[in-house]
């Protein structure tokens, strides 16, 4: 009795079709789960090349000049956006900000009607953080197709560019993937990052990825969805490990029976230097920010000398030029392809 | 003499509530069955329909199908659903109460059923609130709900929290012989959920609905039916385990049945990747060892019934990011050809079939029905014997077509299948004795 399945293919929406052109060139940024290591390591590789445009004294590339790039943030956060603002400048590109949470929907305009307004003001690039899961992918579904899309975190589901940056300062400090042990702590039921950086890491080839945190917090069937192990004590979890990444603990999760407190799960879960001797010597700790100190990890582990964190933030930039960058690339080699040669001259 | 006099000549009259499966003919008056086979002397038909290789079956009974109308009359309305329905081969429709005003008074109830009345397309029974506003709070007046012509009663996907007052609203009910139709699903254990909590929730990062959101609201169900002796229904199972509880609860002689939506037969929960809204569906679609156990347990006869759960919605409804899509699929135009497609998977034969759409789900409305009281349909409903109500649908069993817009006739194009060739077209609907569905003749092909 096996079921036919009768949906047609066109009319499944599919991520990994939709964020690559033809060629495979990137078009949009929505999640990693599904790109293949070629991608990822182009990613890598051209943020490796940004890295030096900060230090330069004239920090700006012209890859993005004449484009127009908005942060779309439905939901607050001065951090990440000032990154993506600070890389699309450093590209060159126009930025305009945009804090819709305030404004449009509060006054009842649906997603789709903001989303014509700012097409009409012929912006190129969204970036988009979103507290609904699949919020960039829908949006890049119904905005015009010249315009790119960049998920910069979308309720539970993706924040690929976190995701990429922490491959980054993976690869700074440990030079690949094959040999590594990743051990992630915290709430991976809630954590757009965590989805993120498994898929990457599994996508790299990353020897052993384990996750770690109280039942509550490990979604449905991890196991076997992210191909990781599954540890409910964290000395076991981070024995021997290359690599610890710590993930935000929100307040709220207090709140709804998924943990009794913040004492308790310091207790058990929380990062300090006495159980940091567990891992390999040479292991960086690596959290997405803002720490909780006393919650996640004390202050000696996250200002200490295993702690990679301000690394991550000033990578981000490069990953997110990178990321940038090559959407536009890919718009303009499909403008170039619908303008016929000599079209210019005529 | 006799009105509406209709032969229908050389189609395969499918009859599973009377155990008939034969190619014969059917004379149609007065609204009924007036003989099977041989015309009796002197009839003279004003219609004959050419019925050679269509199946002839009692029009189909769907439990569950939303219309919209009172109150969401921008989604649908009875006028379009029922247009729907007729173009479906459905002539009986129950709605959930969960209508704006709520059908907890008979006003309400004979709004609807009037409104039906007056299009004429399909026969609408408003199933009555089981609580007061569907707050589960103080039971409703059930005896005036039968009254005013509901036949069951339902607190729609509205939760009851409190298991005393569930336990007398099914107390009272089955005083006045009302089935209680449950949508088992645990309040605390669904809120906030989307999806079902498993491969695919984990993957996209959607909150989960676990099975035990529907197996603990199963149990205290049964528990509650069980100590009471009422007659209770679950309205659309969508878990394995579950099944496994009622066959077990039937088995101890509980008065339970159950029914299954159409599309948990033939989706899981990897037809919703990547975030398709038109699969967004309450219960949510399971994994497919579920979809498996619940074809399994239609093959059993475990679950009787087979609705189209349908849920029209207005284009925006559905066009927003996942989370805050409405769930529902618009189902009444693809309910016959779904489940003609289980027969062409060998999980149960054609009469067999037909019987979960005609002969079952008479049965779990029939026990509401009062015999002949206002024109209201009797017992026969869901048959085809001779005196029974002409309710019947025709049709080709084995021509394709496919699902679009432009071929829907409900308001709403909210369904996963648009785009899909399905197998089985209605040709003629009748609804006691007229024609009120006809195939355009350019789609017989």
């Amino acid at each position: 009795m096996s079921a036919a399945t009768f949906i047609p293919p066109a009319a499944r929406a599919d991520a990994r079709r939709l964020q690559l052109d033809a060629e495979g060139n990137l078009r949009h940024f929505l999640t990693i789960d599904g790109l293949d290591r070629a991608l990822l390591t182009e990613i890598l590789d051209r943020a490796e090349g940004f890295l030096g445009v900060a230090r330069q004294a004239v920090k700006k590339v012209p890859l993005c000049r004449g484009k127009i790039i908005a942060n779309l943030f439905f939901e607050n956060s001065t951090r990440t956006r000032t990154t993506f603002e600070l890389a699309a400048k450093r590209l060159s590109a126009d930025v305009l900000n945009l804090n819709i949470g305030a404004s449009a929907t509060a006054k009842g305009e649906t997603l789709l009607d903001t989303l014509r307004n700012l097409e009409a003001m012929h912006v190129d690039m969204f970036v988009v953080r979103h507290a609904d899961s699949g919020a960039a992918q829908f949006i890049a579904e119904h905005a015009a197709p010249r315009i790119s899309v960049i998920n910069a975190g979308d309720g539970r589901h993706a924040h690929p560019t976190q995701g990429m940056l922490d491959m980054f300062t993976i690869r700074q400090h440990k030079g690949g993937f094959a040999d590594l042990t990743v051990a992630i702590v915290g709430d991976l039921l809630h954590s757009r990052v965590a989805r993120s950086q498994l898929a990457a890491l599994h996508t790299l080839g990353t020897r052993e990825v384990r996750i770690i945190a109280p039942r509550t917090l490990i979604p449905a069937r991890a196991a076997e969805v992210f191909g990781v192990r599954v540890f409910h004590d964290l000395d076991a979890g981070i024995a021997d490990a290359d690599v610890i990444i710590m993930l935000r603990l929100q307040r709220e999760r207090m709140d709804g029976a998924f943990l009794p407190s913040e004492h308790e799960y310091f207790h058990l879960f929380g990062l300090t230097e006495r159980r940091l001797f567990m891992a390999k010597p040479d292991v960086i700790v690596m959290h997405p920010g803002p720490i909780n100190r006393g919650v996640e990890m004390d202050s000696q582990v996250a200002d200490g000398a295993r702690s990679v964190i301000l690394e991550q933030v000033s990578n981000g930039l490069a990953v997110r030029m990178a990321v940038m960058s090559m959407c536009i690339g890919t718009q303009n080699l499909a403008l170039a392809a619908a303008t016929p040669p000599g079209a210019g001259h005529a | 003499m006799p009105e509406r006099c209709i032969s229908i000549r050389g189609g395969r009259l499918i009859d599973p509530g009377n155990a008939v499966d034969s190619r014969t003919d059917l004379h149609l008056a007065d609204g009924r069955v007036l003989a099977i086979g041989a015309a009796p002397a002197g009839f003279a038909p004003k219609r004959v329909i050419d019925a050679t290789g269509l199946v002839v079956c009692p029009g189909l009974i769907d439990l569950c199908a939303r219309l919209r109308e009172p109150g969401l009359e921008h989604k649908a309305t009875i006028a379009s659903e029922s247009a729907a329905a007729a173009a479906a081969g459905i002539t009986t429709l129950c709605c959930p109460p969960d209508t704006d005003p709520i059908i907890d008074t008979p006003a309400v109830a004979q709004l609807i059923r009037r409104t039906a009345q007056i299009r004429g397309l399909a026969r609408v029974l408003p199933a009555g609130a089981l609580t007061k506003g569907l707050a589960g709070e103080q039971i409703s007046e059930m005896a005036a709900l039968k009254q005013a012509g509901c036949p069951v009663v339902s607190n729609a996907d509205r939760p009851i929290r409190n298991a005393r007052v569930l336990r007398r609203a099914l107390e009272y009910a089955a005083t006045f012989g009302l089935t209680s139709l449950l949508h088992p699903a645990d309040a605390d254990l669904s809120e906030g959920g989307l999806v079902h909590e498993g491969l695919v929730s984990t993957r996209l990062g959607l909150p989960g609905i676990p099975e035990a959101a529907e197996t603990v609201a199963v149990a205290r169900n049964l528990a509650l039916a069980e100590q009471t002796e009422a007659r209770i229904h679950f309205r659309g199972l969508s878990t394995a385990r579950a099944t496994a509880m009622l066959a077990e609860a039937r088995a101890r002689g509980v008065q339970v049945s159950a029914d299954v939506s159409a599309h948990q037969l033939i989706l899981c929960e990897h037809d919703l990747a990547d975030f398709r809204a038109n699969a967004h569906v309450s219960p949510p679609l399971r994994t497919a060892a579920d979809r498996a156990a619940l074809r399994a347990a239609v093959a059993s006869g475990e679950i009787t019934a087979i609705c189209s759960d349908h849920q029209p919605h207005e284009p925006d409804a559905k066009l927003d990011p996942f989370p805050q899509t409405q769930p529902g699929i618009s189902a009444l135009e693809t309910l016959l050809s779904l489940v003609l497609s289980l027969v062409d998977d060998g999980v149960l034969g054609l009469p067999a079939a037909l019987a979960c759409l005609t002969s079952h789900p008479a049965e779990i409305l029939g026990r509401g029905l009062p015999a002949t009281a206002e024109r209201m349909p009797d017992c026969s409903l869901g048959h085809l014997h001779v005196g029974a109500i002409a309710d019947c649908c025709l049709f080709d069993p084995a021509a394709r077509w496919q699902v679009s817009p432009a071929r829907l006739r409900s308001r709403g194009h909210n369904t996963p299948f648009l785009g899909a060739e399905l197998t089985g077209q209605v040709r003629y609907t009748l609804l006691a004795g007229r024609i009120v569905f006809e195939a355009d003749p350019e789609h017989h092909r």
